[in-house]
């Protein structure tokens, strides 16, 4: 009955099930009249109404949500390339066996994951008087590539320690030893964590509405706070929330898919 | 140096108001989380997929769009309350999925061996959750809440921007005064650090303190 086996409960016996089925409609009933009264509310205030919705079918305001997610898009492309590749950098230089790289390294990873990313983001932005665009892909590199520099780290140690003897055994570089034997196998540990972190990513483009750039929440804004469409501030919710969690969600679904692959075929290999 | 002591009460009103943001909204977080973590273990179907809803809706919801939610649209429904009331609850609810994901996990590390075996000494189920499942589930909770919480301190910067005190928004006030803006983030950023810094010191100190040898 219960989805898998946990210390607390026993399997339940007829009377347990049954109290389990009370229990479970009493929830059911709570739950739907928490529901039915958010409709109601929605409803009382108005949030049905025609007038709210119009905004919507003008192209113009499509036009802007689109743009407005092109944007979103194009900052995580952006931040998600930069970040792999600044991640690499840094993961590298902190494997380095030169110990004044190892240390710089340590110490731009260890502050950029310790500083909250809008701190970053700010900075860029008011301080260095770089536009919208690049600080929010410049900061979320900045956060994302230092968290994925661990990652990398820690997919590269997940290797046997003897994969790396054997390659150093067999005569090859310490270049060779990484892009030969460590990294490919170091690849598949390290894959979900990473994808975690893109979705991470994706989520933060969103904090560029805070220094204005035009990304979907953005435009979701301008539509909201517009008298002529009597401030549609519900319906922008209801039309914007559901595509960036289904972005979110589908990001987040690819990595459990590839953890549950790469699981798979290494108990077969 | 002196952006800092000329504005020091700026610094520390700001300061108080990220200390205290992170303080409610893990208050909430840590309950919330605790309970949707019940409901995802309990043997009541209605209420696991309730617990997976909430964890999957909010993990996947940017904290932004969150805030803007909550600060903007509850309002409509009748609901006013002060921002930082609002800023807490986004907060809280937000941080409460990954919360619950973390107990939830911890719950599930304690072999079910532990939990028959108590059952069979005759223990009820109140006996059980506290004396054989907590205490072992708990061990291996506390890291993950304890970066859960420092993210959450991290991201109690987006509430400035919601016109709650806090300190990434003093930056805003002594840019107005001419300040240097690079030596006014330098000091917001080692607020930052000391508060991040002071709770994962904290969380060391509690995993050491119930540490077992094993």
């Amino acid at each position: 009955m219960t989805a898998q086996a946990v210390a607390l409960y026993d399997e339940p016996g007829p009377k347990a099930l049954a109290r389990h089925r009370l229990y479970g409609a009493l929830a059911l009933l709570v739950l739907a009249g928490v529901v039915a009264w958010l409709v109601y509310k929605l409803f009382d205030t108005g949030q049905f109404t025609a007038e709210k919705w119009n905004a919507f079918t003008y192209k113009g305001i499509q036009e802007l949500l689109l743009r407005g997610l092109g944007n979103t898009l194009r900052a995580f492309a952006w931040a998600a390339v930069l970040s792999l590749a600044f991640g690499a950098v840094f993961a590298a230089g902190r494997l380095s066996d030169h110990r004044v790289v190892r240390w710089l390294s340590t110490l731009v990873v260890e502050f950029f994951r310790a500083m909250p990313v809008l701190v970053m983001i700010f900075f860029i932005f008011i301080a260095l008087k770089v536009e919208p665009r690049w600080a929010l892909v410049a900061g979320l590199t900045l956060y994302n590539g230092s968290v994925l520099a661990e990652v990398f780290r820690a997919g590269v140690h997940s290797v046997p320690r003897g994969q790396g003897e054997a390659a150093y055994a067999l005569g090859m570089r310490k270049t060779q030893v990484m892009t030969y034997v460590l990294i490919p196998q170091g690849v598949r540990a390290m894959l979900p964590a990473v994808i975690s972190q893109l979705v991470v990513a994706l989520k933060d483009t969103s904090l560029g509405f805070l220094i204005s750039y035009e990304e979907f929440l953005y435009a979701g804004r301008q539509i909201a706070t517009n008298l002529d469409y009597s401030l549609p501030f519900i319906p922008v919710v209801m039309v914007i929330a559901p595509v960036y969690i289904g972005m979110c969600m589908a990001l987040s679904g690819l990595a459990k898919w590839v953890e549950q692959r790469g699981r798979r075929s290494s108990r077969t290999g | 140096m002196n952006v800092l002591f000329d504005n020091w009460d700026i610094y520390w009103e700001g300061f108080i108001g990220t200390i205290e943001l992170t303080a409610v909204a893990a208050a909430l977080a840590l309950v919330a989380g605790v309970l949707v973590a019940a409901c995802r273990v309990s043997p009541v179907a209605p209420l696991r997929v309730f617990g997976a809803l909430w964890v999957t809706i909010l993990r996947n919801t940017p904290l932004t769009l969150l805030f803007f939610a909550v600060v903007l649209g509850l309002p409509r429904f009748g609901i006013v309350l002060p921002f930082f009331a609002f800023a807490a609850l986004a907060l809280g609810c937000y941080t409460s999925a990954f919360i619950c994901e973390a107990v939830r996990s911890g719950v599930n590390t304690v072999p079910a061996g532990q939990g028959e075996a108590a059952r069979s000494l005759g223990m009820t189920f109140g006996q059980t959750l506290q004396l054989i499942v907590m205490p072992q589930a708990f061990r291996s909770v506390v890291p993950p809440i304890g970066s859960t919480l420092i993210a959450l301190a991290k991201n109690s910067a987006i509430a400035g921007s919601f016109s709650v005190v806090e300190l990434l928004g003093t930056y805003r006030t002594l840019n107005e005064m001419g300040y240097s803006i690079v030596w006014t983030f330098v000091w917001i950023a080692a607020g930052y650090l000391v508060v991040t810094l002071s709770i994962s010191a904290a969380f060391r100190l509690i995993e050491r303190r119930w540490e077992v040898a094993r």
